[in-house]
């Protein structure tokens, strides 16, 4: 078993940092402008697209006019996915004939998927029709992705640029984003998707007889074209309830195996167009090392805690050891197709970065073992994290460990040369105040309220681990659910689309401003008094930052949860 | 001369009076500056209130307990308030010197028509002129516009030898409070009352006119928002705490403790005082920061630009060879050169002299008894020299001293050009000496690099600076000096002009630059620079532009200054990372105490609930006494690149926060529960 598991984390670890290298350094050239090989495909597209909107990517932008252009095409798209959503049964591509969702539950889900978090308080079978899926969910799929991106490759200009007033243009580069990075991907993926399995029709649902004689309805649609994005750009809305753990959405092991992959490339590859952008390949080299530890100290704790099953089976004489005919551990909740290692490891993944997919139910994990997810997404999505938010929260990161421990050089402190002054500390701490803010206001208010309580499922603490982790995946624009939770109410639908687009939006705001207000500096060469952010030391300290400013932060309320839930169970109480 | 002797730390007056003072700090509008101390001095309030109720209605056990808990928490405000008052209060002992040295003087005013008016010195005026004489104290700041005197200045530098103060020239200005000891001097003053450099002085050091520096705003930003953080958890734990059924055991004192043992209360309370601290080890050094965001751009400096003279070496040229042509003998030569400088009263006249007398044991002669006539070195002929018994003796340039041999009907031996060439090559002066239509050989003369400065050198630079000498030597003596002393760069045959060009270009490249100066022609140089160092002895128009003062003028000072700055920014950095780092062990003490089912987390074993917590207050508390040496003292600094000092600090405050505090609340609990205190 432990061969199993190190083997399948070297191998996946492995894998993901030789196609990042690459994808990185090719997204570099892609947002300076300069030539790659698909040019001669997009080009004359992405021409056609400027001339249509009449926009002009040549116009350089103020931080505040492109948070002005990012803000104004999110509330279009959100807008247009809500009346997408309402207006579903006068429209086509809707054989099942499913009627208009529910105003709250259509206004979290349009919320949802413009903040990337594609947080599903529906099952997509029984509520989205294919055209919404379609031109409504996998649109946004990609334009949140893109969004992400083009903001992190903004804070990647305000670091790299010199007493400038601009930042770049948006839509030159969300266009690039989607066009040069997303589609290209998604499409072969898709490809792959289809080849092992994956339907991409717009059948009705099938109606078969079971061998025992009753009826099953089996979903279809154009399932593949949305599964490549929802990984690759860190969604996770899956197009089924059950998500990537349907065999439709996942169907073998290969597939499992490049979804993680999918889930993982950009965010992991961003840290090296960083690193190529600055001139300075070690300083996203850097990042991706503290992104890789933290992501493979959860990885192996959440198999390892997972493995070691429940006690209490063990008490009545279970046995839950792994053996050739079974692998042992905690298997509740989980596919027997992926095992311990395959579920635990697909949960890390999709926490660590703000995917949000899930193919195992995190609800039944151990108690420790679900804390996994849970402190992946309090960590703030940074650990590779969702595409282009993930590597704008480690920079602001990066930045507070500089602040904090950079004056021990004995200068004031800088980062990539530029001077960490009043002003960026109020938006970098603004940038952190607001994550625990629209987590732990709100789940204080739904565990002591009518609303909220009603759609707890479990007693004790466990049921206080689910509210906790729906307003950690809104608000970390995971999307993931620890299931359970009964958040289709008009309550939680409604709370919960306040705390993706503060989450998304509100965090977004400063970091722009951040961005425009470091592009204004000066930057100072590096001496030999310089703090030094390439090497291993900067990795140690960035990350016992970041685990000390989320550990402070959310300690104890993940003691009330997850921490006591574990105490009860080796007291013989379980929830 | 030898640094102010610092305060004791513990100096039982400062101690005293600084008791007295925190008292006074307790005031609200006073610690709002100040928003963490803020927040425990409400919290402060809040236990308080809830006591008072709690007198009546609740057990003596409770009562005990939120007794210590409120007592505690206005120790935590009463501790930073103190370590304030500690800084304070040794910035006023230095003040109260100066003040004494400020007493009321009469100055002698001369009036437009030449008569002279005694005044007191408090109504003077800018502009006004005065004399002083011999043992009169001179009233006010100003400029010597006529005369010459000694000056004795050891009210603000300490130092008890008189300098010489004369009109003109970059040793004009002369300080109110100061006196003069011999003849007399005509003084323009230029600063009207309460604004004189004494009065600046006090308010610096006392710190009365102290402003939050541009790195102190962004760290208390931090702190603030952190608070803010915490805050956040606390106020969320309540509800938490009510669906966990376990509110009861959640009472207010209780949260507020947690609160306040998490904010950073060590770093927010020790930050004024590591500020303070820092001006006054400056003072101590006897420079003047005249803003405390100067003594941050210190620690920041990367290019630091040197006179070379007075700076890198002695102010003088020296002799330190004779070098004879074949078929002179050395004595000869020796002979001529001495000859030739007995009545050089310039520096390097007397050192040929010296030379001349301690290398091959020639007395001086008598000018008068040789019937000699002395030729003054003019700036027409530029050489100097003697005539004597129809002998013409010449020392001076080789080119000059050449076209002098020539005019004499002499030749020039092909051998004069090698040894001139060799001696520029290595940095010196060659100086010939001729003998009418002969060349007698060369005197070298060379610069003498200070003792030591090679050693500092190599200290800035592994600090990370690069120094660059400035010059008006030519590029080969220049090139060999700068080699000779081991700074970075050099830039010869430089004129004031290129001091500032060579700022902006520094600066233009996002470079912090500090630079020394004493002369009017220095002084758009040192306002440009970001740390600018006036001498104190240099021009009115140096001391205004400049951002710092050396009352020793003394141009190697700018390390110390720079040492210090550091040191500060370490001090501040050390203290919040050793702050954060504490909060592990308080939420291990605080947490299981608050929850009981979490009590498999108690891992320092503490003995109640209640005496958790309260430790767990105690040790935030005491940790600011603890700590108010290390901000007064500031972190031992040592020139190592940033890695290493960054891994040594990390080392030290990083994981020792995380585990200081560990056996520090374990150790006040035994004593908590030793006392029967909760």
């Amino acid at each position: 078993m432990l061969t199993n598991t190190f083997v399948q984390l070297v191998l996946f670890t492995a894998l993901f940092t030789a196609i990042s290298v690459p994808l990185g350094l090719y997204m570099a050239r892609v947002f300076e402008g300069k030539p790659t090989i698909l040019d001669p495909l997009l080009k004359p597209v992405e021409g056609a697209i400027y001339r249509m909107c009449g926009v002009y990517p040549v116009t350089e932008q103020t931080w505040v006019e492109y948070s002005i252009s990012m803000l104004l095409f999110s509330a279009v798209g959100m807008v247009l996915l809500y009346g997408l959503e309402r207006l579903q049964q006068f429209l086509p591509l809707n054989p099942e004939h499913l009627g208009a969702v529910a105003p709250d539950l259509a206004f979290n889900t349009a919320a949802s998927f413009t903040t990337n978090t594609n947080w599903q308080a529906y099952a997509g079978e029984t509520t989205m029709s294919y055209l919404t899926q379609m031109a409504g969910l996998a649109y946004h799929n990609f334009v949140s992705a893109a969004v992400g991106i083009a903001v992190a490759i903004a804070l990647i200009r305000g670091l790299v640029r010199q007493s400038a007033q601009t930042i770049g243009n948006f839509w030159f580069d969300i266009v690039r984003a989607t066009l040069w990075v997303l589609l290209p991907i998604s499409i072969v993926l898709s490809l792959i998707l289809i080849w092992q399995g994956v339907p991409q029709n717009f059948k009705p649902y099938v109606h078969a007889k079971t061998v025992e004689g009753a009826e099953q309805v089996i979903a279809q649609g154009p399932v593949a074209s949305q599964e490549a994005i929802k990984e690759l750009g860190t969604n996770g809305g899956g197009f089924f309830n059950a998500n990537s753990s349907h065999p439709y959405e996942n169907p073998t092991p290969l597939t499992n195996l490049l979804e993680m992959l999918a889930i993982i490339s950009i965010g992991a590859g961003l840290t090296h167009t960083f690193g190529q952008m600055v001139g300075n390949r070690r300083q996203g080299w850097v990042l991706f090392i503290t992104m890789t530890l933290l992501f493979l100290i959860g990885a192996a704790a959440a198999v390892w805690i997972e493995q070691r099953g429940n006690p209490e089976l063990a008490a009545l004489g279970i046995n839950t050891q792994a053996n050739a005919s079974q692998s042992g551990g905690n298997m509740e909740g989980k596919e027997v197709r992926f095992g311990i290692v395959g579920s635990a490891l697909f949960a890390t993944v999709t926490t660590a970065t703000s995917c949000g997919a899930v193919n195992s139910m995190h609800d039944s994990f151990t108690p420790l073992g679900g804390l996994i997810p849970l402190l992946n997404m309090q960590i703030g999505e940074i650990i590779f994290g969702g595409v282009g938010s993930g590597l704008y929260g480690m920079l602001v990161m990066a930045i507070l460990s500089v602040f904090i421990a950079g004056l021990m050089v004995g200068r004031t402190p800088e980062y990539l040369g530029k001077k960490i002054e009043g002003r960026e500390m109020k938006l970098v701490m603004l940038f952190i105040l607001i994550f625990p803010a629209v987590i732990l206001l709100p789940a204080g208010v739904a565990v002591v309220t009518r609303p909220g309580l009603a759609g707890i499922t479990n007693p004790g603490p466990h049921g206080f681990t689910q509210v906790l982790y729906a307003f950690t995946s809104a608000a970390a624009n995971n999307g993931s659910a620890f299931a359970g939770l009964n958040a289709n109410t008009p309550f939680y639908n409604v709370v919960l689309a306040f705390v993706m687009l503060a989450g998304r939006f509100m965090m977004k705001i400063p970091l722009l401003a951040l961005a425009g207000s470091l592009a204004g500096k000066k930057t100072v060469p590096p001496s030999a008094g310089t703090f030094p952010t390439d090497g291993a030391l900067f990795v140690v300290l960035l990350t016992g930052v970041i685990l000390i400013v989320a550990g402070l932060t959310f300690f104890p309320a993940d003691a009330l949860g997850p921490l006591i839930e574990h105490v009860a169970m080796l007291h013989h109480q379980l929830y | 001369m030898a640094a102010r002797k610092a305060p004791a730390i513990w100096d039982p007056a400062i101690v005293r009076s600084a008791l007295i003072n925190s008292l006074y700090k307790f005031s609200p509008r006073v610690l709002a500056h100040n928003p963490v101390m803020f927040v425990v001095e409400v919290t402060a309030a809040v236990v308080t209130v809830i006591l008072c109720a709690d007198l009546f209605r609740a057990g003596a056990g409770l009562v005990k307990f939120e007794l210590q808990i409120a007592l505690w928490l206005w120790f935590t405000v009463g501790f930073a308030n103190f370590a304030e008052a500690m800084a304070e209060g040794r910035g006023k002992a230095q003040a109260d010197n100066l003040r004494r040295m400020r007493t009321e003087t009469q100055a002698k005013r001369i009036n437009p028509d030449g008569t002279i008016t005694t005044v007191p010195a408090s109504r003077l005026r800018r502009g006004d002129v005065v004399l002083v004489e011999a043992g009169d104290v001179i009233p006010s700041d100003g400029e010597v516009i006529e005369g010459v005197a000694a000056v004795n200045e050891a009210a603000i530098t300490g130092e008890s030898a008189p300098v010489i103060r004369e009109s003109g020239g970059d040793r004009s200005a002369v300080t109110g409070g100061t006196t003069v000891i011999s003849d007399w001097i005509k003084v323009r003053i230029t600063a009207n009352p309460g604004e004189t450099f004494l009065d600046h002085m006090i308010a610096l050091v006392e710190g009365a006119k102290r402003q939050k520096t541009p790195n102190e705003i962004a760290l208390s930003i931090l702190l603030a928002g952190l608070t803010i953080i915490f805050m956040l958890v606390c106020v969320s734990l309540y509800p938490f705490a009510l669906y966990n059924g376990t509110a009861r055991a959640l009472s207010l004192p209780v949260l507020v403790s947690l609160l306040v043992c998490l904010i950073p209360t060590t770093i927010g309370g020790l930050l004024p005082a590591i500020g303070i601290a820092g001006m006054d080890r400056l003072v101590q050094r006897n420079v003047l920061a005249l803003s405390g965001r100067a003594v941050e751009a210190a620690g920041d400096v990367d290019t630091l630009l040197l006179d070379k003279t007075g700076t890198i070496t002695l102010g003088n040229r020296m002799a330190t060879e004779f070098i004879p042509l074949d078929g002179v003998s050395e004595r000869e030569l020796v002979e001529a050169a001495q000859l030739a400088s007995l009545a050089d009263e310039t520096p390097e006249g007397r050192s040929i002299v010296v030379l001349a007398k301690n290398k091959y044991g020639l007395r001086g002669h008598n000018l008068s008894e040789l019937h000699a006539s002395f030729v003054p070195f003019s700036a027409r002929t530029r050489m100097s020299g003697v005539d004597l018994d129809g002998r013409h003796i010449r020392k001076g340039a080789a080119d000059r001293i050449v076209a002098f041999v020539r005019d004499n009907g002499g030749e020039v031996p092909a051998q004069l050009n090698a040894i001139v060439e060799n001696i520029a090559r290595n940095g010196g002066t060659p100086l010939v000496v001729a003998d009418g239509p002969r060349v007698l050989g060369v005197v070298h003369l060379k610069d003498i690099i200070k003792e030591g400065i090679r050693e500092r050198f190599e200290r800035l630079h592994a600090m990370g600076l690069r120094t660059v000498m400035i010059t008006g030597d030519n590029p080969l003596t220049a090139a060999a000096i700068a080699k000779e002393a081991g700074v970075s760069d050099f830039v010869a045959e430089a004129t004031p002009e290129d001091k500032l060009r060579i700022i902006r270009e520094e600066q233009a490249q996002g470079k912090l630059v500090a630079m020394i100066g004493d002369g009017t022609n220095d002084a758009p140089a040192l306002a440009q620079a970001d740390v600018g160092i006036a001498m104190n002895a240099g021009t009115q128009a140096a001391r205004e532009a400049g951002n710092m003062i050396d009352l020793d003028s003394n141009p190697t000072k700018i390390i110390e200054v720079i040492e210090i700055g550091k040191q500060l920014l370490i001090t501040r950095g050390a203290l919040t990372t050793f702050s954060i780092a504490n909060d592990v062990a308080k939420y291990f003490a605080i947490i299981p105490a608050m929850f009981p089912q979490l009590g498999a987390l108690n891992v320092m074993r503490l003995a109640t609930p209640q005496s958790a917590i309260l430790s767990a207050v105690i040790f935030n508390a005491v940790i600011i006494i603890a700590l108010i040496p290390l901000a007064l003292r500031g972190v031992a600094y040592r020139p190592l690149g940033a890695a290493a000092i960054l891994a040594r600090n990390l080392l030290i405050y990083g994981l020792g926060g995380v585990i200081v505090p560990f056996i520090g609340i374990k150790a006040i609990d035994l004593l908590v529960a030793a006392l029967h205190l909760a």
